[in-house]
């Protein structure tokens, strides 16, 4: 046949109408257009103009299109009718829901309002939440930070007043080397590839630190396989390296941090703090004058080396005590190369890459910038090394002194906040000090005494009673925990059903798959949920759940709240808790319904602030008793967080012509939606690197209302209120641990970056650390197995390295049984080259239980698929002191997944084997099972 | 049985950059949402929510490792999707001339209205780029986003396919692969870009930059090794040097 061709219309119509709005397919909160046709949703792809993404949008978020129209919605409220954990309910009214939750809610509220536990598996209106469970009055109230990355949030906090993702970014624009610790996906999804793909463009160097080389590690341009759990070990040896040779920043770490603060060294209750005058100022010696001085003053040079003697004692430099303890042997890289399974040649060969970069690749910048001593610089200096981190480290016992020691390490270089480093986002910087401590103080139909979460300073902000017992149910900041600043959801529903500390009523959860992928010990958690005590009650009285989806949660409560899909709905993304602020600018976005529900479902914030109206909760009512807002969309406009500070910062005042402070817009909503869904307040040049010290920057986030005055501060690289927890511990103070905690007080509180072993006592034979990521596709996405998603990840193999498949006789295919010291699991094996030796892993929550998600039963998410959720408990294995101890980092409670040790056996040949175990019944579906078949075209 | 064009004007493809895929799946996913909405029948999905889902993809990304001689493993992410050949023998084979390649850009393209989907186009492609759609019974394939690239109701910087368009890591290009000063061109020369099998013949337009060499750092240890050489032996040695260093710092005694 000829060459022919047929005409083609080449411009055909895109859409009717382009919707800019805010993705929620995951946490990364990208710009997304979303063309619509026929009043549907056609086709979205990423928003140019948006700060966070650029255009650029990744599979998830291209893939929304396919969760709004997912099977597995839930349409109606409902009220259990079978037995928790059946999947048995009746379609119920709002009026019903609402008045079946608040006959719960409300006598509660009269008798002893810690007996709501108010969880929300997701944290991003957490302002308006809390402000909620403050209102209402329980301490029983936190996000899933706890079992998510807390030890990095509340590490980053701590050392320099943020850490990475909504704290900072690296400086993509200048950096050299980029270091990436245990991240394969991450919470900044799109903003980290594009960084990667804009680095790499010009030759930086990419090293990934992770014991699976995937995603971003498989194409980092030096792959460091290290074992799981010693990161910090690492980071400490390089650390050595670095300080021996001198290769650290000496003027930024004399100027910006604590190293030349002075150590009381005297015997005493204020040994190991750091010594101030009158007025509480650090107290440094001025190596003009040789005198000490407070360490903020005009022309103050701090010294990183003097001594101060008085009374026969000499006080040292926090610096002292650094190099007394990281030039030590055992951080030499020969000493710990074993044990991180890393060549010391190659430890070597990174610290000397990190010197090189930081200090021979160091450039300037002509941007003139006065310090807070009122120092003029006429230049801004770059060392192009920037670090990135997030659950991989966290996750682990030690995770929060690893994730210190990964701040510390690039502070040392001089990093943080330079040209080329890692920098901080607004409202970031901000030091401990201008966050709130915890408030745990609850009294009948009163509100509580203040935020639930915070940053403790010592042992007096301990949320504990009178009688020394936790206040909280989830045991946040008790000597357990102390410093667990995200609470620890992932012991809410054990400490419920344990009754310890005490027992509760209703259980309220948001967005949380307890009862499957988000809980250890599933198994036990299932059973929690339906145990019944010896009146055949259910030992949780009462559970209220709210989702958007079938997920395997909805079965085990008593009253569903059906949310809206992301589409749907009002949300604000708020300088208020966790906003989309670049490095070089203060931002915030909304979602806005670009469609209206189906289905009989509402918002959940929407659904609070009608719980609220109906119980007539203080922050929530006017003095006329009338209710101050009728939905969050209303909330988002008109509340007031101080005056002129509300949820949103951008185009406030009357004609919406201010920004961060500035009276309530009533077209606020609007003006953010001409806008694209977001608004940008950009730092002025100058302003825009050494934040923590920047007269110029300070004086802008007070201006934005970030803060109330300027907050200069030092970063900490001792951090005094480990050493008063340390302190209490030996003996000092009214506040006592108890003696159990005693020791392990004084050993794991150490002001300064230690490392130890987190292999838990009891593992003995269990020799293979077992892991798991999520994949990029559907890293921190929220719902349903969507119908393209899941095409590309529908089954989640263990992944076993060569060695141990040889070692296990094992090929492609075969069946493994895993056990760990908690139990077992059998499971469909794959060989993986490219992985740690000693090391498994799985993705983590493709496995479903059959009936939830709207999947067919026999899809292979609930047939093949598993979880390692099974092989982890919340508590440690027995050590034989008659105690059970979490397996929890015993500083932040953060949940120690990745602790977790297992030992491997072929299990029976794949014919005889169906399914992976432990398989569990199906569910009953709520919602059926979705279309045999999708062809989808909303424009025809 | 269907003849190509003696020559095109343009050959316009992708450049695909391996050393900066991260295996994301954005390109797949975004490719699924354009061409299911627009160009031709939808790409449907059977069993979409059952046991053995299985879909019309244009562009898939699959996963390789490789075992270098020396040193540990690596993994590479390669997406595929129709390399619009020169020789392209899913046009020759075609019985109807349904498939076809243009004249104007070099874009392979079917026309469904002639698709009797006999999948000799796809049994033909060496590469596997074509897939039936089961609901609608005609091939499918990358269509380079034909109703992108000229599309005058998208703003101009939006006419690339949808695939380069969402990549968050920039690792697709698109361009004249026929003009040596187009952008892809160039960097097809910088960086040493492949052709995919080119011992079958087929001419792809489409090219593959390679990964860079890794885990080179350890090579570096002796340009690096004497950045490392410690202040002193002793820690109150240590404490020497510190001193004399800050005295070098800027408003110091030296």
């Amino acid at each position: 046949m000829t060459h022919q061709q047929p005409i083609l219309d080449t411009s055909p119509k895109v859409s009717d109408e382009i919707r800019k709005t805010t993705c929620y397919m995951c946490a990364c909160r990208c710009g997304i257009n979303v063309h619509m046709k026929n009043g549907k949703v056609a086709y979205i792809e990423g928003n140019r103009d948006h700060p966070v993404n650029k255009g650029v949008l990744c599979a998830k978020g291209s893939a929304g299109i396919m969760q709004v129209n997912a099977p597995s919605r839930l349409k109606a409220p409902m009220l259990r009718t079978g037995p928790r954990g059946s999947g048995q309910f009746k379609e119920i009214t709002w009026d019903e829901a609402l008045a079946i939750a608040v006959g719960w809610l409300e006598p509660v509220r009269h008798e002893a309002p810690e007996q709501l536990a108010f969880f929300t598996g997701r944290d991003q209106s957490q302002s308006f939440t809390s402000f909620w469970a403050q209102s209402y009055g329980t301490p029983n109230y936190a996000a899933h930070g706890g079992f998510c990355s807390v030890n990095m949030a509340t590490a980053g906090i701590y050392t320099m007043g943020g850490a990475f993702w909504e704290f900072g970014q690296p400086d993509w624009e200048h950096t050299k080397l980029f270091l990436l610790f245990g991240v394969a996906e991450d919470h900044d999804s799109n903003p980290i590839k594009m960084g990667i793909g804009k680095i790499k463009k010009r030759g930086a160097r990419v090293i990934g630190v992770n014991p699976i080389r995937s995603g971003y590690n498989a194409i980092a341009d030096d792959w460091v396989g290290i074992t799981p759990g010693t990161d910090g070990l690492f980071i400490l040896s390089m650390i050595h390296v670095l300080m021996k040779a001198g290769k650290i920043d000496l003027d930024y770490l004399s100027r910006y941090t604590n190293a030349p603060v002075l150590v009381n060294a005297s015997e005493g209750p204020e040994k190991g703090l750091l010594m101030r005058d009158a007025d509480g100022k650090m107290l440094v010696i001025d190596r003009n004058t040789g005198k000490l001085t407070p360490f903020d003053q005009p022309g103050v040079r701090p010294d990183l080396s003097a001594v101060y003697e008085k009374d026969g004692v000499t006080h040292r430099p926090v610096f002292h005590q650094m190099a007394e303890r990281y030039l030590a042997d055992e951080y030499a890289p020969e000493a710990v190369a074993d044990k991180c399974g890393i060549p010391a040649k190659r430890i070597r060969a990174i610290a000397g890459e990190l010197a090189r970069v930081a200090f021979d690749e160091a450039f300037e910048l002509d941007h003139e910038w006065t310090d807070f001593r009122g120092e003029k610089h006429t230049k801004m200096i770059g060392r192009p090394v920037a670090m990135h981190s997030m659950r991989g480290v966290s996750a682990h016992a030690n995770g929060f002194q690893t994730c210190r020691a990964l701040h510390v390490l690039q502070i040392l270089l001089g990093t943080v906040e330079v040209p080329g480093g890692f920098r901080f986002k607004p409202p970031y910087p901000k030091p401990v000090e201008a966050h709130p401590t915890p408030h745990c103080k609850s009294t009948p139909d009163t509100p509580l005494d203040g935020p639930h979460l915070g940053f403790v300073r010592g042992p007096e902000h301990l949320a504990l009673k009178e009688d020394g017992s936790p206040a909280r149910i989830d045991k946040a900041f008790t000597w357990e925990n102390p410093m667990s600043a995200h609470g620890l959801m992932h012991m809410v529903i054990s400490n419920a059903h344990a009754g310890d500390p005490y027992k509760i009523d209703t259980l309220f959860m948001y967005m949380a798959n307890m009862s499957w992928n988000s809980s250890m010990n599933t198994k036990g958690v299932m059973e929690m949920l339906t145990d019944k005590d010896e009146n055949g009650d259910y030992k949780i009285p009462h559970i209220i759940y709210s989702d958007a989806y079938s997920s395997e949660m909805v079965a085990f409560a008593d009253l569903i709240l059906p949310d809206t899909t992301y589409l749907e709905r009002h949300d604000c993304i708020s300088l208020l808790d966790r906003p989309i602020c670049e490095a070089d600018a203060a931002a915030d976005a909304i979602r806005w319904p670009v469609i209206e529900p189906d289905r009989d479902v509402r918002g959940f914030q929407t659904v609070l602030i009608q719980l609220a109206n109906r119980m007539k909760l203080p922050g929530f009512t006017n003095e006329d008793r009338t209710a101050k807002w009728k939905d969050y969309a209303d909330y988002i406009v008109n509340h007031e967080r101080k005056p002129g500070i509300g949820p949103l910062s951008g185009f406030r005042g009357e004609d919406g012509s201010k920004t961060g402070r500035g009276e309530v817009n009533p077209e606020q909503l609007n003006q953010y939606i001409e806008n694209g869904g977001f608004h940008v307040a950009h730092i002025p040049e100058g302003a825009d690197y050494y934040k923590p010290w920047n007269t110029a920057y300070q004086d802008w986030a007070v201006g934005m209302g970030l803060y109330d005055s300027p907050q200069p501060y030092l970063f900490q690289l001792y951090v005094e209120p480990m050493r008063k927890f340390q302190l209490a511990a030996e003996g000092h103070g009214e506040r006592q641990p108890p003696e159990h905690l005693r020791q392990r007080v004084k050993d794991v509180m150490d002001p300064l970056p230690i490392w130890y072993e987190t292999d838990q006592q009891g593992n003995e034979g269990f020799t293979v650390n077992a892991l798991t990521q999520r994949p990029m596709a559907m890293y921190h996405s929220w719902g349903t197995q969507n119908a393209w998603l899941r095409q590309l990840h529908g089954r989640n193999p263990l992944y076993v390295p060569t060695k141990l498949m040889r070692e296990n006789n094992l090929q492609d295919g075969d069946w493994a049984k895993i056990t760990s010291p908690h139990g077992e699991i059998t499971v469909p094996v794959m060989e993986m080259a490219a992985l740690n030796d000693n090391t498994v892993w799985t993705w983590n929550a493709i496995g479903k239980r059959k009936g939830a998600w709207a999947l067919e039963e026999d899809a292979p998410e609930a047939t093949k698929g598993f979880l390692l959720n099974h092989l982890i408990h919340e508590l440690l294995p027995a050590k034989g002191d008659g105690m059970r101890w979490a397996n929890s980092d015993p500083i932040t409670g953060q949940a120690a997944w990745f602790d977790l040790k297992v030992k491997i056996e072929k299990a029976a040949a794949p014919s005889d084997m169906q399914e992976s175990q432990p398989a569990f019944p199906a569910q009953e579906s709520p919602v059926g099972t979705g279309p045999k078949e999708l062809k989808w075209k909303v424009g025809k | 049985m269907t003849e190509l064009p003696n020559s095109t004007d343009r050959k316009m493809g992708l450049v695909i950059d391996l050393d900066t895929c991260v295996g994301c799946h954005a390109c797949v996913i975004s490719c699924k949402g354009w061409n299911t909405e627009n160009y031709g029948a939808p790409l449907s999905d059977q069993n979409p929510y059952g046991g053995d889902p299985s879909g019309t993809f244009l562009n898939r990304v699959h996963s390789y490792e490789v075992q270098p001689e020396q040193g540990h493993a690596q993994l590479i992410h390669f997406p595929k999707s129709c390399l619009h050949c020169e020789d392209a023998p899913c046009v020759t084979v075609c019985p109807t001339g349904a498939s076809y390649k243009r004249v104007e850009d070099g874009i392979v393209l079917v026309n469904e209205d002639h698709c009797i989907g006999c999948g000799l186009c796809a049994w033909s492609c060496p590469y596997g780029a074509r897939e039936l759609d089961l609901a609608e019974g005609v091939m499918k394939k990358c269509t380079l986003c034909v109703d992108r690239i000229y599309n005058e109701n998208l703003p101009e910087v939006d006419r690339i396919p949808s695939c380069v368009r969402t990549c968050p890591a920039g690792a697709r290009h698109f361009g004249d692969l026929g003009d040596p000063d187009s952008d892809v061109s160039k960097l097809v020369a910088e960086r040493g870009g492949m052709d995919l099998m080119p011992e079958l013949g087929t001419k792809p337009v489409n090219k593959y930059l390679p990964p860079r060499p890794k885990d080179t750092i350890e090579e570096e240890i002796d340009i690096l090794a004497p950045l490392l050489a410690p202040v002193a032996e002793e820690p109150q040695g240590f404490m020497g040097w510190l001193d004399k260093a800050l005295d070098k710092l800027p408003g110091g005694a030296n």
